[in-house]
């Protein structure tokens, strides 16, 4: 088991754990500020979107957009399959048998 | 009459553990799948599948987990912008805290630090909602948090165990596993204006970073410039 990696688990859990329990030391008299509260809100959806659309539009590390790109294809097909049912399994299942698909083709 | 007040008493208890073991349930089996995604990414990215089981036991978060396991598996081994970009996936749990803050503060400091170990999104979700429907009971939170922990730690361990059998994953496409799972988290968020706004703005940043900037900074410059807007936008909506 190498070093640097139950370093850098040990460093996840600690942060981690001060996000979950900071909130109850620092804010259980004052509540969350309002400017805090406002730019926390939007955070899950940037930090999820800055996530997908590179792995999706730059899988090789340069931007593809093209019929050559399967994760941009396979993806796309993904998006529409979550937005259409919100079914974590159904998504992953046709998002990943076109995957498969364009691999062997 | 000792005796029967002390029946219903542990009769009220199990009855709210059961409510909770109930109600838990759906969300419990939608964990599952990200679970066994969780081990096999570990693999994929050529961790051991101790690492990969010892993450889930420790740090327990999902969307951070797959984040770690992505830089780890890109050959990003510095540990400062691995925690950094936890500690930025993760902030949203302090509004979650807060909100539950009112509640949890009453317990014994120790009940509460043992509780916010486990305070993840679904944890929080069918908390919170216990208390709209009926009112707070720490059983009910302790319950659900364990299942939730002893699944997604099971599950990981599925897994490793399911990872090690298929010979090459990328054949499989698994690692298209990571941007389809965020896919369905990110769905459902983009229900206003403000939001699609944010994803615009997410979308465009991050590869623009992704093109010029080196490793993977692109993540969290998309995420402070996008969410700032949003907070802005927030701000400008509420005193117009």
């Amino acid at each position: 088991m190498r070093s640097e990696a139950i370093y850098i688990i040990m460093g996840m859990a600690l942060v981690t754990y001060f996000t979950r329990i900071g909130a109850l030391v620092l804010f259980r008299f004052t509540g969350v500020p309002t400017w805090l509260n406002r730019w926390l809100k939007y955070v899950p959806v940037a930090i999820l979107t800055a996530l997908i659309v590179p792995s999706l539009l730059l899988p090789q590390g340069y931007l593809d957009i093209s019929l050559q790109n399967h994760y941009l294809i396979a993806g796309i097909a993904a998006a529409i399959v979550a937005y259409k049912s919100r079914n974590i399994i159904a998504t992953l299942g046709i998002g990943m048998s076109i995957m498969f698909i364009l691999n062997v083709l | 009459m000792q005796l029967s007040n002390l029946l219903s008493g542990k009769n009220e208890l199990a009855e709210e553990v059961w409510i909770a073991l109930r109600e838990c349930t759906p969300v419990v089996l939608g964990v599952v799948p990200f679970g066994i995604t969780c081990g096999i990414m570990g693999l994929t990215a050529q961790m051991s599948g101790l690492e990969t089981i010892l993450m889930s036991i420790f740090v327990f978060a999902g969307a951070a987990q797959f984040i770690g396991i992505t830089m780890l598996g890109a050959g990003i081994t510095g540990w400062g912008i691995i925690i950094l970009t936890t500690l930025l996936v993760n902030l949203r749990h302090l509004i979650m805290g807060s909100s539950l803050a009112p509640y949890m503060t009453k317990l014994p400091f120790s009940l509460q630090a043992f509780l916010a170990f486990f305070l993840t999104d679904e944890a929080y979700a069918l908390t919170i909602s216990r208390i709209y429907k009926a009112k707070y009971s720490m059983l009910y939170q302790l319950t659900v948090s364990t299942t939730l922990y002893l699944v997604w730690v099971l599950a990981t361990v599925a897994g490793v165990v399911l990872g090690s059998y298929i010979s090459d994953p990328l054949t499989w496409g698994l690692d298209f596993a990571m941007p389809a799972t965020f896919l369905v988290l990110l769905i459902p968020l983009l229900v206003d204006r403000k939001s699609l706004i944010v994803f615009g703005m997410a979308a465009v940043v991050s590869v623009l970073a992704a093109i010029y900037l080196p490793g993977k900074w692109y993540i969290i410059i998309a995420c402070l410039i996008a969410s700032l807007m949003g907070g802005l936008l927030e701000g400008g909506s509420n005193h117009a």
